[in-house]
């Protein structure tokens, strides 16, 4: 019996064939992704055509046919038929990062800049060693930023009217963003709060500032502020205007926050309160954390549109990236110019917004902490 | 008009019950904060741009500069708020600016009803049209139906609507904002036509890549006297801005150039000359300037006819010829005051 050769039974594992051709490797990846059904192999085609009868035109145009060293569009013009014109960048790229700071102050704005870096480790990095301390110092920086940025006590002072270009826009934009976010959440608690007052107050504010296109509120800034200002009374435009944008940007994010208190489960509020926590450390500890991670993509919606909404300010006559398009153009020498200007500023703001919409999808990961 | 007519008067009224009606003192104001601020246009060929070290140039800046120079001795002690057709109006009625020179029209409601006093012509124009060749359009006659391009808050809009109604003929407005998005808006065949004032319409076809394919019509609609402008309620104020245009106007009737001024002040023996360059008399001291005001002015931007070789004339891309705006001696209409 124990002789018995069952011979169909194998003993060891038969060796793997390898995958039929064509379903793995360069060939499989292309089937499987672009061409698994018709609808996407005439995708695919369509796309292939496109990226095909755009790109190399644009290369050309952008890099090969392009012309650096021109003082003029016609001396550029004479240089090349079908190019980008890059000199007008060259030769104002300063103004389009600085508006019309003064160049020997430049170190100024930068290192406010680089300070802004500084004060963001302790709110970005968790894991800080002494981070409380360091957030301390880091409330410091728009006191810092301020006065680099504007001048006074020891420095030179520089006014309002020459800042310009993505230096004003990143004033408004950080002081926005960094704003907005603490009172978007102040409002979203009033909000959802259980006294009358302090909600309807909320809901009032959000609801006005929701009704209004910002455009309306930097116009309120601009001229219908100085109306009530007694005179002599001097408050600076890019004040009120970071004002205005902030207290926009504020409504928004505390629908937003709201949305993310909204989705959090009763249960949670009920847990907290079992738990024997007061309003704020229930807040603080269980609802917050996870109504902002909720709500991380539509808070990082909200400062990309901020940032992208200062371009508004050019309609009161501030010199933001956009705002100088129109002066530059005006330029005998630079007459014409336009896709050049409008292209070096789309790339500008595309770094920003694309960086910040990266930050936000490593946040996202990081913080995907179980549930769902 | 009407549509500005409203937010204006709204905010003259608060600014006359408010306590910031910033309206008397103008100068003390302007010398106290050592600047002089200046509302110009957001940019618009030979009128107003900045050049590659972000300094303001143009025929509308080198008023405000001539103006600086006078009040404050600095042609450079000037801030500029670019503004646009809309915002002008508030921007000066409410005390941000001390000073509009931003080619506009001088109008009665403009004077009576915004309460604005208008210092004088700087620039005597007409609304034009501008089409494209390819249209086969050669008369504004011709224009019945045409989708067409124009500035909101202007005196264009208007003369527009008066233009066609008077004609018995309909169009279809395109509004815009600024003279750079009525230009991107024409050149992308959004409208048929661009109206504005006959110098700006020549100020853009001079910024096209082929400006041969443009022509201006020869129909010249409205007449478009434009001037520097301030507030109604400080005649101090008004009587400098209207005096150094008038002493800009006057240096070229008489020869006197930023190069030659300080040469003539000394050796001239023209009374009037004399007076002007603060050589003799107490001139400068009635509107509470040194006397040497105008001199100290021609110095900074030069003549009337300097500045505008400089920035619209037929050496410059813009190209216009002097037509109206020749001194009278010369058969236009730039005549001033004697200086006595
Ligand atoms: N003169 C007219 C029109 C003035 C006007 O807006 N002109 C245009 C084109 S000539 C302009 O200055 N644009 C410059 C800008 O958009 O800032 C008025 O006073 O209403």
């Amino acid at each position: 019996m124990s002789e018995t050769n069952f011979a169909f039974v194998a003993t060891s594992d038969k060796p793997q064939l390898p995958a039929p051709k064509g379903t793995t490797g360069a060939i499989g990846w292309v089937r499987e992704n672009l061409f698994s059904s018709p609808m996407n192999t005439f995708l695919t085609l369509l796309s292939l055509f496109v990226v095909y009868s755009t790109v190399p035109g644009l290369v050309n145009w952008a890099f090969v046919n392009s012309v650096w060293n021109a003082n003029s569009l016609d001396e550029c013009r004479a240089l090349t038929e079908n190019g980008a014109c890059w000199g007008v960048v060259r030769e104002r790229y300063h103004q389009f990062l600085f508006g019309f700071y003064p160049s020997e102050l430049y170190w100024r704005p930068i290192l406010a800049f680089a300070l802004l870096f500084v004060a963001l480790v302790p709110a970005l990095w968790d894991g800080m060693p002494k981070r409380g301390l360091a957030l301390m110092g880091s409330m410091t920086f728009p006191f810092v930023a301020f006065w680099l940025i504007w001048g006074g006590f020891g420095l030179e002072p520089v006014s309002s009217t020459q800042l310009g270009g993505l230096l004003l826009t990143m004033i408004i934009g950080v002081s926005g963003i960094s704003f907005s976010l603490p009172i978007g959440i102040v409002l979203a608690l009033s909000r959802s709060s259980n006294l009358p007052i302090v909600k309807s107050l909320a809901v009032i504010f959000i609801e006005f500032i929701r009704g209004v296109p910002l455009i309306t509120l930097l116009f309120v800034a601009h001229v219908l502020l100085n109306y009530f200002l007694p005179k002599g009374v001097n408050f600076d435009i890019v004040l009120r205007v970071v004002i205005m944008v902030t207290l926009f940007a504020s409504a928004y994010m505390a629908e937003v926050i709201r949305g993310g208190l909204a989705a959090l489960p009763k249960g949670q509020y009920e847990a907290a309160d079992a738990l024997g926590l007061g309003y704020w450390q229930s807040m603080r500890l269980i609802i917050l954390p996870q109504a902002l991670k909720i709500s991380i993509p539509g808070i990082v919606n909200t400062f990309i549109g901020l940032f992208k909404d200062t371009t508004l300010v050019l309609i009161i006559g501030l010199m933001d990236p956009l705002g100088l398009v129109a002066p530059t153009l005006a330029d005998q020498r630079w007459n014409g110019i336009v896709v050049e200007l409008y292209a070096f500023i789309a790339f500008m703001f595309f770094i920003f917004c694309f960086a910040m919409s990266r930050y936000s999808m490593y946040l996202e990961r990081k913080l995907h902490t179980g549930h769902r | 008009m009407k549509k500005m007519i409203l937010p204006v008067a709204l905010g003259a009224a608060f600014a006359a019950t408010s306590l910031s009606a910033a309206t008397a003192g103008t100068l003390e104001d302007v010398q106290e904060r050592g600047t002089l601020r200046c509302a110009v246009s957001t940019g618009l060929a030979g009128f107003s741009y900045t050049d590659e070290n972000g300094k303001w140039q143009g025929f509308d800046v080198d008023y405000c500069r001539a103006v600086a120079a006078a009040v404050l001795g600095d042609a450079d002690a000037v801030e500029f708020s670019p503004t646009t057709g809309k915002t002008r109006f508030t921007a000066l009625a409410s005390g941000e600016v001390d000073i509009l020179s931003r080619n506009t029209t001088w109008t009665y409601s403009r004077d009576a009803d915004l309460k604005f006093t208008f210092l004088g012509v700087s620039y005597y124009d007409g609304q034009g049209f501008m089409v494209k060749k390819s249209l086969g359009v050669t008369s504004a006659k011709e224009l019945d139906g045409a989708t067409v391009c124009i500035q909101t808050g202007t005196t264009t809009e208007l003369n527009l609507s008066d233009y066609f109604t008077a004609e018995g003929m309909s169009y279809e407005p395109l509004s815009i904002e600024t003279n750079t998005e009525g230009r991107a808006n024409y050149l992308a065949d959004a409208c048929d036509v661009y109206t504005t004032d006959a110098s700006g319409l020549a100020a853009s076809r001079a910024t096209f890549e082929n400006a041969a394919d443009h022509i201006i019509l020869p129909e010249i609609i409205s007449k478009e006297p434009l001037g520097p402008l301030v507030r109604h309620g400080d005649d101090q104020w008004a009587d400098i801005g209207r005096w150094v245009l008038n002493a800009m106007k006057i240096a070229e009737e008489k020869g006197i150039t930023a190069a030659n001024a300080d040469e003539m002040a000394a050796t001239s023996k023209d009374p009037e000359v004399k007076r002007l360059l603060g050589a003799s008399g107490e001139m400068g001291a009635a509107i509470g300037l040194n006397n040497d005001f105008a001199l100290v002015a021609i110095k900074a931007v030069g003549n009337y006819g300097e500045s505008f070789e400089r920035h619209l004339g037929t050496q410059t891309k813009v190209n216009l010829a002097r037509g109206l705006n020749a001194v009278w001696t010369e058969g236009g209409l730039q005549y001033a005051p004697p200086f006595r």
